[in-house]
């Protein structure tokens, strides 16, 4: 029953069905105190099932659940110590903004005048105390997005639980309210565990990001970790772009190995992680980490494509590259200076790859 | 019959005036409202007011005794029996009624569309064989009654019929589906997250409840309520076949005074009596129970 001294919450081993469907499967995971977890996936990965039984809307199946080094995996949900913003907010029609931030607090009996301090405080927290008679169809929704989050930190608990709680608001009130959420998260020192499939917003305000796929995690990490060093094709894919690749090891050496793609274009990889020699392996590389230009260079990995397609956005120019062997690969080039190479469709350009990019997801 | 919501305040003053495609469309509507309830309770207004003559015809010579008969204690018990027999049976609705209607609201959608036509199937059958089925089960020499000695719960039989526990047996029989339904309406419009919230903030099934589901559920029960209460309290048909004219309500008094005894004056008094009762009920519940949410 012992957890880690600053470990919130202990997740060990849950698993939880539906029928024939697992929705949760075998997964473990602990949560430091103060820290902004993110748990991230496509819909019906098994985050939100996940997020339900730590809340104790569900009961697993099997393994346990621990919030301060209490067993809490068969307690309901009014008797743990969490609290939730729903992602459709959740709000009571038939109360006011401070009938609703308070109902935590008289269910929990909490005398009248330090409810009302209480109220008043989780109101300014969110900026929200002129609306404090109005009836949530009264707010637009971003303030209804407040008042939920008022309603449950008003509480005091030891872990909240944040369902896309973005996902309603318009893309610009969605980037103010992340960098909100982030502040108001340090402020308290509150165990933030935040439900998402927006991966940006992932990046944006996560301590720890949990990628979940087919009930299990994925990969475990910090934004950085995640995002350069991603452990499985899937956690390449899903967190920004990547090309993959498909190899085949040649030989290894001391540190570095060659690989041969499909199409024949051999490479040079870091040997970490790589299977031994004729095995296969699947290889990511991030668009904006393919070098390009239009004169040959001396680097790593060095190979000329031609440019199939150029879509200019902005601070970015896209491109889709063909390999002189036939592969297809997705580049992003940005735009520093009008004195830049303009790229063109139809122009031929020298890749090169740094090996440290070339990130191993896969091995046979 | 749906869930009928108490409509609200009308606020006139940020409305158009109605075009003559509208006045053309809610034509009918006013002419049959005209005819049927205005023109009537008119005539019953006026009756009220008279006198009676030898042979049960009305003689327009104004009179305030129809109403200071309605004042007779005998009367004014068979009022308070009928409130009270009425009463009863929306409470009796409400607690029957509410676990159904929510059960229902919470089923899958398949099973839901199953169980609101079992809800409905009674009214495929003829109120009075229902309430004539509702005897055959209730008399001395009936089922319940053979059941309950062949069981040896009883060793005689019972009496059932014709006895006020009867009435109001019948009473709830014939008006459960009308508070079901309005019911059902609320709670399935009743979002879990809400639910979810209650337990979330610490409220226990029965503080959820309380605190969550019966507000929100709350303009079904009005609407239940009012369509229990209403129709309950005028009833004559069940006090006549299963009270068997032993405890009248005001609905056979009414009745009685068109039909036997031919005073149509007196008859008049008691409905407008009677009417002025569910204009106050209605006035109640309006400003209690139904709390508009705009």
């Amino acid at each position: 029953m012992s957890a880690p001294a600053n470990s919130m919450i202990e997740i060990r081993g849950v698993t939880k069905r539906f029928g024939s469907f697992t929705a949760v499967n075998d997964i473990s995971l602990s949560v430091r105190e103060g820290e902004f977890i993110t748990l991230l996936g496509p819909s019906g990965c098994g985050k939100t099932t996940l997020l339900r039984l730590l809340a104790g809307f569900e009961t697993p199946d099997a393994g346990s659940i621990l919030l301060a080094g209490e067993d809490v995996s068969h307690l309901p949900p009014y008797r743990r110590s969490v609290n939730q913003v729903f992602q459709s907010y959740a709000l009571f029609p038939h109360l006011t903004v401070r009938e609703n931030v308070g109902f935590g607090l008289r269910m929990q009996q909490v005398p009248a005048a330090a409810a009302a301090e209480r109220i008043r405080e989780a109101l300014a927290t969110v900026s929200l105390e002129p609306m404090a008679d109005r009836f949530p169809h009264q707010l637009s929704g971003g303030q209804r997005q407040r008042v939920a989050l008022a309603r449950a930190i008003v509480c005091r608990p030891k872990v909240l639980l944040l369902d896309e709680p973005l996902s309603a608001l318009d893309a610009k009130l969605r980037h103010a309210m992340q960098l909100e959420l982030k502040h108001l998260q340090r402020q308290l020192g509150l165990t933030f565990v935040f439900v998402t499939h927006d991966q940006e917003e992932a990046l944006t305000m996560s301590d720890r990001i949990a990628i979940i796929n087919h009930g299990r995690i994925e990969q475990l990490g910090d934004a950085s970790e995640i995002y350069h060093k991603p452990r499985t094709p899937f956690a390449a894919d899903f967190i920004g772009q990547a090309n993959l690749l498909s190899v085949t090891v040649l030989s290894r050496h001391a540190t570095t190995a060659r690989v041969r793609l499909d199409d024949g274009l051999e490479l040079t990889v870091s040997a970490a992680e790589l299977p031994a020699a004729s095995q296969t392996a699947l290889i990511s590389i991030r668009p904006e980490k393919i070098h390009i230009s239009k004169r040959p260079i001396a680097a790593d990995n060095v190979f000329s494509a031609r440019i199939q397609e150029e879509i200019f956005q902005g601070a970015t120019d896209q491109l889709w590259l063909v390999t002189d062997q036939g592969t297809r690969l997705h580049a992003l080039v940005a735009n520093e200076s009008a004195m830049n190479e303009a790229y063109h469709e139809g122009e031929r350009v020298y890749c090169s790859l740094h090996l440290d990019d070339l990130v191993i997801v896969q091995s046979a | 019959m749906l869930a009928a919501p108490i409509p609200p305040p009308l606020t006139l003053g940020d409305r158009r005036r109605p075009g003559w495609r509208a006045w053309a469309l809610i034509t009918p509507m006013v002419a049959w409202l005209l005819l049927f309830v205005i023109v009537p309770t008119a005539i019953l207004f006026v009756y009220s007011f008279c006198e009676r003559d030898e042979v049960g015809g009305v003689i327009f010579h104004f009179t305030w005794e129809n109403y200071q008969r309605v004042l007779d204690p005998v009367y004014l018990l068979i009022f308070a029996r009928s409130v009270g027999y009425a009463g009863l049976t929306t409470i009796i609705c409400v607690i029957v009624g509410y676990p159904v209607a929510y059960y229902i609201a919470r089923a899958t959608e398949e099973r839901r569309n199953r169980l609101l036509l079992l809800v409905m199937v009674p009214f495929w059958t003829s109120f009075l064989i229902r309430t004539y089925a509702w005897i055959t089960i209730l008399k001395q020499e009936g089922l319940l009654n053979g059941l309950l000695q062949s069981m040896h719960v009883t060793t005689g039989p019972l009496s059932l019929l014709y006895t006020p526990t009867a009435v109001v047996i019948g009473l709830v029989y014939a008006y459960l589906p009308f508070m079901i339904l309005p019911i059902y309406g609320s709670a399935e419009k009743l979002d879990n997250a809400l639910i979810e919230a209650a337990y979330d903030l610490g409220a226990g099934p029965l503080r959820a409840f309380s605190a969550v589901i019966v507000p929100l559920t709350m303009p079904g029960i009005a609407a239940g309520t009012l369509l229990v209460f209403v129709p309950a309290i005028g009833m004559f048909a069940i006090t006549d076949l299963m009270g068997g004219a032993k405890v009248p309500m005001i609905g056979n008094v009414i009745q009685n005074q068109f039909l036997q005894a031919r005073d149509w004056p007196f008859g008049a008094a008691l409905g407008v009596v009677f009417m002025l009762m569910f204009a106050v009920t209605y006035g109640i519940l309006q400003s209690r129970l139904a709390r508009p949410k705009s």
